[in-house]
Parts: C-alpha cells; sequence; structure tokens
C-alpha cells in the first residue's frame, strides 16, 4: 500500500539574476514497512526532498510546486497545517548527532517538550513514556541518562537519542538525512539495525538518504537515485545495483570500491577524459626516480604518543595513549595502509612521521635514519623534503589567500631557493598536468575549484618536492564516490610511475584494500595486526579486524 | 595643601611627614602594605582620608551604574532578540539604524544633547545633581525621593547607550546564528512550537556569550562614568576622580584606581561562576562521554 506519495514535487531557489532547481518534478512513493533509499552525490537534492516533505528549506528556497499526499492527507496544502505534522506524524533524523541537539538542555527536557508538544499526555506521563523511548532505541540506565546533557553521550548514544527524538509522538514516516555518515562502522551497523528494526515493529515508511552505496545495499528495500534535482532512477534495490538501466546510475555503481576483491582501476564510465588513459606525467623528467631496492623506507619502532590532559600536572595516570607502542614497517615502492575508527591514533601516527608531532617514546626511521632524534633544522629539512603530506579536508588545507601557482611554489622554493622563475612556473605547469588539471588553474584561488580539484591541487604541491613517501590521511573522505574514483586512479597511476611510497590511512575498508599492498588494523592507540591486503580480508587474524569486516557496509550483499 | 605663605620650612616639613621624600621603593611598598588595610592617604586637596571620601561617593556611582547597566541588558536583550528574529522590516532597521548612532556617538555629545532636549527645551527633567538624597546611614540614596529618581534618568540613559547597542548588536548576530543551528533545525522538524524554539532553545543559548560581555562591560560602565557624571555633575567617584585629576591628587586617583581595578576582577571572577551554573558542558568536565 503506498503510503508516502510525493508528485511533481520541485523546489527552487530565488536568486538575484536566476532561478535555481534543487529539486525538479520528483515523484516517490513510499510504502509502510519499507525502507526507500535516497541516493545521489552532493548537490543531488537528495536532502532538499527530504526537507522538503515536511516543508523545512532554507530561506530563499521554497517548495514551488507539487504535492505531498501522506495516507489520505495532502500534508502541503498550506504552510500552517505542515507545522502540524511535523513530529507528529513525520520524524526526521538528521547527519550529525554532534549538532542535532540542543546543549544546554537535558536529554530528558528536549524529550518531554517534544512529546507534550503533540500529545495530551502530563508531565509524568511523557517522562514515563521517553525513558521507555530510550531503553527501546538501546540505551541502558535509561532513568538515569535522561538527565544526562547530549554532551554526556557519545556519537551513536547521541545517534539513538535523536532517533528516540524523532520517534517520540509515534510518526509514521521517518526521513533519516545520511543518519549514520558521521560514525564509525561499528556504529554505524548498530544504528542502521536499530532503524531496520524499528521500521518492522512500528510498520514505519521510512526514507534513508544517503550517498553510501554499502549501506543502501544492506537496509533499503527500493532505491531512488537523484542526480542535480532529477530522479535519474526508482526501483528495487538489487535491480537498481546489479542492472542500472541509466549512464549516471552505472557510473555511480562502478565508482564504488568493491569490497569483495581487488581492482586494477576504477571504471570511470562517465566524463570525456576517458579516451586518455596515457596520462602522461611530465614531471618524470624532473623526477630523479630512484629505482626500487628492496629495503624498508620506513621503521617504527615502539612507538607511543599520550596527550596529556594537564600540562601543570605531571601525573601521567591522566594522560591519554593515542598511539601505544607500535611498530611496523613500510618497504619502499609499497601502499601501506592504516586503517582503524576514530580515535584510533591513526592521524597521529601520520603526524608523528611528518614530524608534526613529538613521540613521547619509540623511533621512526626513515631511509635507516631515526628522524625523531634530528635536531639540526637542516638535517630535518632534508627529511621534510622527502616526506610529503596529503591531508582530508580539501577546504580547509589550502590557503584560500593564494593562488594555486604560489601555494605550488612555495614547497618548491623553500627547499631550492635558486630556481629560476621560467623554470619554476614550468614546473608548476609540469606539476598541475601531471594531475590533470589544466594550466590556466595556475593563477586562479582555491575556493574557485571543486573538492576533487583542490584535493588534485593538494596532490601537486604534496609532488613538488619530490618526495620517496606520501603520507595520505584519509585523502578522499570528503569525497562523492566518482571524484573518489578519479583520485585513487590519480594516486596508482602516480604511484607507478614515480616509484612511489604510500602511507595510505582510511577508515573505509574497501578503498583501503584497493589502494594497499599491505595494511594495518589499529584500535584504540594498538596495533592489531599487519599482513597482505588480500590475507588480511579473506583470512583474518585478529578478532577487531574480522569484527570490522563483518560490520563494513558491502555493496555485494545484494547479490545474496 | 600648601598657601601661597607657606614658608620654605613648613613645606619641607610637610614634604617629610607626607614621605614623599623617601625613595621610591619605600614609598611604593608603604603604598601597598597601607593599600591593602584600606588607607588610602589623605587628599592634598580636600585634606580628608581617601577612604572616607570613595566611601561618600560611591553610592551615587553605584546606583548610576547599575540602572545603567539594567537598562543596557533588559533593552538591549529585547531589541537584540526582536532584530534578529524579524530580520527585517522597518522596525529592526530603524534600531539598528539608532544603533549604529549610539556606537558612534560620544557619551558627552549625547549628555549634552539630552540635557539641551529634556532640561532646557522641554524641562521636565533636571540638568545636573542627584535631586534629594535620603541618608540610610551607611549608604545614600536617591531612589526614595521623586527628585531624585527623576535626577537618574538622563545621566543612566546616557550612559547606558553605548553598551546597549553593542548588546543589540550582540544579540542579533547570537540569534541569528542560532537560528541557523541544527539543533534548531532538528527542533522545527519536531514540531517544536516556533515561540520555544526562539525564546527557550535559540535566546538561552544566545545569552551565553552576552553575559561575558555585559559582564565585562560592567567595569566599563564604571569607567566610562567618568564622563556621565562631569557632563551632568554626578556627584560620584568619577567625578571626583576627574577633579583630582585638575589638582594632581595622587592619593585619590591611586585609591580610584584599585578600586577600578578590583571591581574588574569581582565581575569576571562572577561571571565565570555564573558560566559554570548555565552552560552545563562546562560544569561536568571530566566527567567525559560514556556509554
Amino acid at each position: 500500500m503506498t503510503f508516502l506519495k510525493i508528485n511533481n514535487l520541485s523546489v527552487d531557489y530565488q536568486m538575484r539574476k536566476e532561478t535555481v532547481y534543487a529539486a525538479k518534478n520528483v515523484n516517490i512513493e513510499v510504502n509502510k514497512g519499507e525502507i526507500l533509499g535516497l541516493v545521489g552525490e552532493s548537490g543531488s537534492g537528495k536532502s532538499t526532498v527530504g526537507n522538503a516533505i515536511i516543508n523545512l528549506i532554507d530561506e530563499p528556497g521554497k517548495v514551488s510546486s507539487g504535492s505531498v499526499i501522506l495516507g489520505d492527507l495532502n500534508i502541503h496544502e498550506n504552510s500552517e497545517s505542515i507545522v502540524k505534522y511535523r513530529g507528529n506524524k513525520i520524524g526526521l533524523i538528521f547527519q550529525d548527532p554532534q549538532t542535532s541537539l540542543n546543549p544546554i538542555l537535558t536529554v530528558g527536557e528536549q524529550l518531554i517538550e517534544t512529546i507534550q508538544t503533540h500529545l495530551k499526555l502530563s508531565k509524568e506521563e511523557a517522562k514515563n513514556k521517553s525513558i521507555n523511548l530510550l531503553k527501546e532505541v538501546g540505551i541502558k540506565d535509561a532513568e538515569v541518562r535522561f538527565d544526562n546533557y547530549p554532551h554526556q553521550f557519545s556519537g551513536g548514544m547521541r545517534q539513538r537519542v535523536v532517533i528516540s527524538l524523532a520517534l517520540c509522538c509515534e510518526p509514521e514516516l521517518l526521513i533519516a538525512d545520511e543518519p549514520t555518515t558521521a560514525l564509525d562502522v561499528s556504529i554505524q551497523s548498530q544504528i542502521l539495525d536499530l532503524i531496520k528494526k524499528l521500521t518492522k515493529e512500528r510498520n514505519l515508511a521510512v526514507i534513508l538518504i544517503t550517498h553510501d552505496m554499502g549501506v543502501i545495499a544492506e537496509t533499503a528495500d527500493r532505491v531512488a537515485v537523484m542526480k542535480s534535482g532529477n530522479l535519474v532512477e526508482i526501483g528495487e534495490t538489487k535491480k537498481i545495483l546489479t542492472n542500472p538501466q541509466e549512464n549516471y546510475t552505472k557510473s555511480l555503481v562502478s565508482s564504488v570500491p568493491p569490497t569483495n576483491k581487488k581492482i586494477s582501476r576504477f571504471v570511470i564510465v562517465e566524463k570525456e577524459n576517458s579516451d586518455k588513459k596515457e596520462n602522461n606525467i611530465k614531471i618524470l623528467n624532473r623526477w630523479t626516480k630512484k629505482g626500487i631496492i628492496d629495503q624498508d623506507l620506513v621503521q617504527i619502532k615502539n612507538l607511543s604518543k599520550s596527550f596529556d590532559d594537564n600540562f601543570f600536572t605531571e601525573s601521567s595516570k591522566n594522560s591519554v595513549m593515542a598511539v601505544n607502542d607500535v611498530s611496523f614497517k613500510i618497504k619502499e615502492g609499497e601502499s601501506f595502509g592504516l586503517v582503524g575508527e576514530s580515535g584510533s591514533g591513526k592521524s597521529t601516527i601520520a603526524k608523528m612521521i611528518v614530524n608534526l608531532f613529538k613521540p613521547t617514546s619509540g623511533d621512526i626511521l626513515f631511509d635507516n635514519v631515526c628522524i625523531t632524534k634530528i635536531k639540526k633544522r637542516s638535517e630535518l629539512m632534508k627529511f621534510r623534503k622527502q616526506i610529503q603530506m596529503i591531508f582530508q579536508d580539501p577546504y580547509s588545507s589550502l590557503n584560500g589567500r593564494l593562488k594555486v601557482k604560489d601555494i605550488i611554489a612555495e614547497p618548491i622554493t623553500l627547499h631550492n631557493p635558486s630556481i629560476s622563475t621560467l623554470d619554476l612556473n614550468n614546473y608548476i605547469y609540469d606539476l598541475l598536468e601531471s594531475v590533470e588539471l589544466t594550466q590556466k588553474s595556475a593563477d586562479r584561488y582555491p575556493h574557485e575549484f571543486s573538492g576533487g580539484q583542490r584535493q588534485r591541487i593538494s596532490i601537486a604541491r604534496a609532488l613538488a618536492t619530490q618526495p620517496r613517501l606520501l603520507v595520505c590521511d584519509e585523502p578522499t573522505s570528503a569525497l562523492d564516490v566518482s571524484i573518489q574514483a578519479q583520485i585513487l586512479n590519480l594516486l596508482k597511476d602516480l604511484q607507478e610511475q614515480l616509484n612511489l611510497t604510500i602511507l595510505f590511512i582510511s577508515h573505509d575498508l574497501p578503498v583501503v584494500r584497493q589502494m594497499c599492498d599491505r595494511i594495518g588494523v589499529l584500535k584504540d592507540g594498538k596495533l592489531c595486526e599487519v599482513s597482505n591486503t588480500e590475507d588480511l580480508f579473506l583470512k583474518p587474524d585478529h578478532e577487531y579486524t574480522r569484527e570490522l569486516l563483518r560490520l563494513m557496509p558491502k555493496i555485494e550483499s545484494i547479490y545474496n | 595643601m600648601v598657601g601661597e605663605e607657606t614658608s620654605d620650612e613648613e613645606r619641607a616639613e610637610l614634604r617629610e611627614t607626607l614621605g614623599l621624600m623617601d625613595p621610591i621603593h619605600v614609598q611604593f611598598s608603604r603604598f601597598i602594605i597601607n593599600a591593602s588595610k584600606g588607607e588610602f592617604g589623605i587628599s592634598y586637596q580636600l585634606r580628608r582620608p581617601v577612604s572616607e571620601l570613595i566611601v561618600e561617593r560611591l553610592p551615587a556611582t553605584i546606583e548610576l551604574v547599575v540602572i545603567s547597566a539594567l537598562i543596557a541588558l533588559v533593552t538591549g536583550t529585547l531589541l537584540g532578540v526582536y532584530t534578529g528574529i524579524n530580520r527585517k522590516g522597518f522596525l529592526s532597521d530603524f534600531v539598528l539604524a539608532i544603533s549604529l548612532l549610539g556606537v558612534s556617538l560620544p557619551t558627552f555629545v549625547i549628555g549634552i544633547l539630552f540635557i539641551y532636549l529634556f532640561a532646557v527645551i522641554l524641562g521636565i527633567l533636571p540638568s545636573f545633581g542627584r535631586g534629594e538624597v535620603v541618608d540610610l546611614g551607611f549608604w545614600t540614596t536617591g531612589f526614595l525621593t521623586a527628585s531624585g529618581l527623576k535626577a537618574i534618568i538622563l545621566p543612566s540613559v546616557t550612559l547606558s547607550l553605548f553598551q546597549m547597542t553593542y548588546i543589540i548588536r550582540l544579540v542579533r548576530a547570537e540569534m541569528m546564528e542560532i537560528l541557523q543551528t541544527d539543533y534548531i533545525k532538528f527542533a522545527r522538524a519536531r514540531g517544536i512550537s516556533e515561540n520555544s524554539i526562539k525564546y527557550k532553545h535559540a535566546l538561552k543559548n544566545g545569552l551565553i556569550p552576552v553575559i561575558t560581555i555585559a559582564g565585562i562591560n560592567i567595569g566599563t560602565l564604571i569607567a566610562f562614568s567618568i564622563i556621565t557624571e562631569t557632563v551632568f555633575q554626578w556627584p560620584g567617584m568619577g567625578f571626583l576622580f576627574i577633579q583630582a585629576v585638575q589638582f594632581v591628587d595622587i592619593p585619590i586617583m591611586s585609591a580610584y584606581l584599585v578600586f577600578i581595578a578590583f571591581v574588574f576582577v569581582m565581575i569576571n571572577f562572577i561571571v565565570d561562576i555564573l558560566y559554570y551554573l548555565i552552560d552545563p558542558r562546562i560544569r561536568v568536565k571530566g566527567d567525559t562521554a560514556s556509554g
């Protein structure tokens, strides 16, 4: 039975010069007891549709046409009537549990207020209902936690509170907007299980908005694909993921890193540049390419790092061990992956290797020289030149006040002050072309580029000093899948042609599988196991690795 | 302290008794020791103990500052919330335009304009002084007489204007920012009423920074009161201080400055405690997220 019916829904933003359509003539139907996945890349309008259902579009956007029928009610009849249905008939969950709750009201206060807004219950009854609800979403000691403030809950627990708030007035439709994107895999699977369970028990109609195809494959009954405000395709999840009809869906599905096998390159269906596979890397001429010797380029020995909570009290019992006695080696020319959940210490290790943090104890050997013990600045510079880093967020890792050419020129002139202007410019152009950007990009500013292009600039900057080791800290986590596929392809090409050694840090197991030769698994600052990629995925040794692999959302699960 | 006909011997003797001939560090340590006992010496000009003078003038300044702070906080917050919620509209634009005047016009100009308008042209409010005061023994107050109440209107409004406009703009910016946050959006999505969203969810969060600024500003109000008190001939500490400056009456000046410093420290201390009470995130530090 069709429960929610969205007819010809359009949302537009009236700008000074033009009208931008965030969603155009979208038709979607959702049944009770069904999870509909709504996927698309950033800017595809998937969140807009979710918000438009309850008419919660930010100014100056507005729902310009279409109707939303819930059961037999037209809830968009007028703007006042929609307010009655918010929270009451329709519950909404947002992406980031850290910011969805009011920080200065207790969880209980927020629940009671919501319940009393919609249901005629006394404060005592509302409290009882809230506590039952908190228990239902899996919060232990609900009676005590009821009086806690949001910051006293961990991320996963907070998302449970958010779910209980969305469900507290027994809505029949639940809209979950990227409910697990900000969470670790283990928490993610718990939250998804909870949503699945509630859907069945309460016979909810659910719209699950996400960019993650793995999540869709594991949870959604049907899936709708959106692109730049238009609905591209809608149908059974299995059908869409295994036999997509539209080109866009095909490219989207093929960009998703498979979890069950290793592929050499990502297939980029779309885009005009599919013909220029033979990417000529011009900087090769300048690159003093070293033959790969079978040696360990990086050796990490008993590395530890603790962050003291208090600077003045020297007691080490309060200190947090971010990295605890970690040892591993990276061979020259290989890709080494470090995986782990947030707080596992993977980024801390990266920062110690590039010498941004000083280790509390232990040694880091680069090319058989201990770089943690170097005191002289000039000595250190030699190593800085050989180790470069690419950061996660392409928006904050480039200085917005500098032109691209100045961003790239900075490391070059730092390590080679005598370079001539002409040579410098040519070198910058070569670098830009190597990362598939045009020469014209050099005179533009970072804000003129998209996220993927910015990450290319970051890579060009890292390559400018001709490093031997490239430390990539979650280089694609902030990017859409299709862009991620392009960036990963680029990194693979560069590594192959330049004999780079890569330390690849990620929480995303499928990506790591595609990129790395060997993988180390971190948990709470400790290294669980290190093994060859295929061994790790096929026969993991450590309990925690097995757990991670079991929980990772698999797009292939649809075949079973 | 000396007149035309004071002889050189007498002058020297006076210097000696006042301790002006001692080396600087001796004079300074003597000042610290006495100050810690609440003794700031004798005013050169008025020849009375400074502490006595300050206690005498304190009520006038405190009453002026308290009334101004109340005006600034209450109207500032109200107008700030109004302009933050109704971003467009004639009244908001008007308030913002006026607040620009408040920030840019110097206090003494506003004071003189007020005197000209309300005292000279309209003749409804007194132009100077405190009016009749009632002596309660430890405190003299102008709140109990009609003329005292009338007299405090102009100076307190003048003094509060700058802070008020400051608070309007701060509250407005905070409200606008908070109304865009996820938790307000989530509250809307749950169908919470608009009034509750604005005044319970948003305002409470918005007032946290206001408390800090307001705390610091009360200190500034006391400092600013020098000008207002001079314009309105208000018999408070600021007026006393200005007179002391003219006569190089160092004991009064140093006592006044020590007092102001003390007030600043106390206010900041109180603000920190208020923070602790208002923001739960500070309260439970150390008890980090669990579960």
